[in-house]
């Protein structure tokens, strides 16, 4: 079943255009990766479908509802999350304040003027127990902006995970990490996703990462869909060899 | 809230109540100690801690630097003078309801075209409004007084008039002072509830990250609008608080220097603890009193001595004290 389609998007900023006349579904349950050089337009495309920029072209459809002109704020309450290229946390908060505002704002508690975050054992429960899934409840009481690369990353996703979304939106998320801790990070979140069924698309330029983790690929090139299919599919495409590696495999 | 806000909250719970009630009982004893002008310096510094305490509501909490909250002030203290001059009432109490009405519609007006835009922005903007209201009051003379302002009489204080013979000075700072006090001490309290709801904390996270408290499904117009008409109805609050102890309301208070002031006391007394703006508040007043008494040119003398404060307590005085008294505790076996 098609959780989320994406048909004739355009994304153009002055003369480039950085999304052109793309189609793109994902299908409920799965993983999928989505892959292209620098400046491919991958990122662009989840702003769109995320709600962060405005389409100048094309529908999106979640859930068989046209969202195209729908905010961020209704597309996260549709069940649409995603966690950011470059980290984007509340730094002056805690770890633990991070994931749990994101729960007292998936539940609408943040309207909430008159009564005292802290009695509310049920949401800091939650989100310690979040915080336990991403192997980061030691660093709960810590600032997020003091914890490492590697754990902002994970927290990062973790807060996206704490919305409880129907579709999850990972750009690069072991970019700019080391790599030997690539690989624990996303074991945490692979397993994460798949225990919790969510359907998640992983942006991604580290192809071991990519082919290990997922299921079927995208590939995009100059702000196209270059190419979909099993990571097999793929892998024997000559034109994504050519494109993505410079070379012929032949 | 703090790095292990959550974790530790519940057990500092009782030290903050502990240190609420100190400081309650210290000023309850201030007019029997105190002389009656410093008393009456100490009502106007606690009701420009309740106009600062709603300032650091944006600044603090929301990340938004207003240049503009004399215009919700004003407007309080210009409610009570209309309800004065127009409706002949003499009520506190009913000048306060008018006061939070008169400064919630204006604000709530003002802060749909403001937060929409942040930083300079927004500074600029909160400027442009509140001078607005500063020439409304200056240009309409017929209504307002002009330069010379409004009038207004000791009001009746729980339906208490001032009796026959009674000293004005010995009811501004006994009655009047404990009624500000109470007052102080509720609008504080609220305060603290707010900035340590669910709400409060969406607050911090726009501060913090906007674009990231925006994918948490923060609406982050829709709060920092409300906060912004918070932040107003504590400023016409302290307004209204303050004009029948001034006894007159004149433009000045609506002119962009005295939101300047309202910043000033709120980074002396540190804006990112709580009841820094409550000591920046009360120590501003009193130096602004003192260096008013002592020269002419206390504009020079008041500056020089901010400056100093500000470079050498560069997180104010509550986060000075805040690093001081540990340590004093440390060296003291």
């Amino acid at each position: 079943m098609t959780l989320l389609a994406a048909t004739g998007l355009v994304k153009q900023f002055g003369e480039f255009r950085a999304v052109d006349n793309v189609d793109f579904a994902v299908r409920q349950g799965e993983v999928l990766a989505l892959i292209g050089s620098n400046g491919a337009g991958k990122t662009t495309l989840v702003n769109l479908i995320s709600g962060l920029f405005r389409p100048d072209g094309g529908l999106i459809r979640f859930q068989s509802v046209d969202v195209t002109h729908q905010t961020a704020y209704q597309r996260i309450k549709a069940g649409i999350a995603r966690s950011f290229q470059i980290v984007n946390l509340f730094d002056q908060l805690s770890c633990l304040d991070n994931v749990a505002l994101a729960i007292f704002s998936r539940d609408g508690k943040t309207r909430r003027l008159a009564s005292l975050a802290d009695r509310d054992p049920v949401v800091w429960q939650e989100a310690r127990e979040v915080l336990d899934q991403f192997g980061l409840l030691p660093k709960a009481p810590m600032l997020a902006g003091s914890i490492s690369q590697g754990e902002r990353k994970l927290l990062d996703v973790a807060v996206a995970y704490a919305l409880r979304p129907k579709l999850l939106f990972l750009d690069e998320p072991t970019s700019g990490v080391s790599t030997r801790e690539k690989a624990p990070i996303m074991d945490i979140i692979s397993s994460i996703v798949r225990s919790g069924k969510i359907t998640a698309v992983i942006i991604e330029h580290d192809m071991d990462i990519v082919f290990r983790y997922s299921e079927r690929i995208v590939v995009m090139h100059q702000g196209t869909v270059l190419a979909d299919g099993t990571p097999d599919e793929i892998r024997r495409n000559e034109s994504v060899t050519t494109t993505l590696i410079g070379t012929s495999p032949g | 809230m703090s790095a292990a806000g959550a974790l530790d909250h519940a057990q500092s719970l009782p030290k903050t109540f502990i240190a609420a009630a100190v400081a309650a009982v210290l000023l309850a004893l201030a007019p029997f100690v105190l002389r009656p002008f410093d008393t009456m310096s100490l009502t106007y510094g606690l009701i420009m801690a309740i106009a600062a305490l709603g300032f650091n509501l944006l600044l603090g909490y929301t990340g938004l630097l207003s240049f503009g909250h004399s215009a919700y002030f004003g407007v309080g203290a210009y409610t009570v003078a209309f309800m004065v001059k127009y409706l002949k009432i003499a009520s506190l109490e009913l000048f306060i309801l008018g006061a939070l009405i008169g400064s919630i519609l204006v604000s709530a007006l003002f802060g749909v075209v403001c937060v929409r835009y942040t930083r300079i922005f927004f500074g600029i903007l909160t400027l442009a409004l509140s001078q607005v209201l500063w020439s409304l009051a200056f240009k309409f003379f017929w209504v307002t007084g002009g330069t010379d302002g409004l009038r207004v009489p000791t009001p009746t204080l729980l339906g208490r008039v001032l009796a026959a013979g009674e000293d004005k000075v010995t009811f501004l700072t006994h009655g009047y002072y404990y009624y500000v006090l109470a007052v102080f001490f509720l609008a504080l309290g609220v305060m603290w509830v707010i900035v340590n709801s669910p709400f409060g904390k969406a607050l911090q996270a726009i501060r913090d990250n906007e674009t990231r408290a925006a994918f948490v499904g923060v609406q982050i117009w829709r709060y920092r609008w409300v906060a912004f008409v918070v932040s107003g109805a504590y400023t016409g609050l302290a307004g209204a608080l303050w004009v029948p102890l001034n006894g007159l309301t004149t433009p000045d208070i609506l002119h962009w220097q005295f939101s300047g002031e309202i910043v000033f006391m709120t980074v002396l007394g540190g804006f990112r603890i709580f009841v820094g703006p409550v000591i920046g508040a009360v120590v501003f007043n009193y130096l602004k009193t003192y260096a008013v008494g002592y020269t002419v040119y206390w504009q020079m003398l008041l500056g020089v001595v901010l400056v100093t404060l500000v470079l050498t307590l560069p997180t104010g005085i509550a986060g000075a004290l805040g690093r001081w008294v540990p340590r004093l505790r440390r060296a003291v076996p």
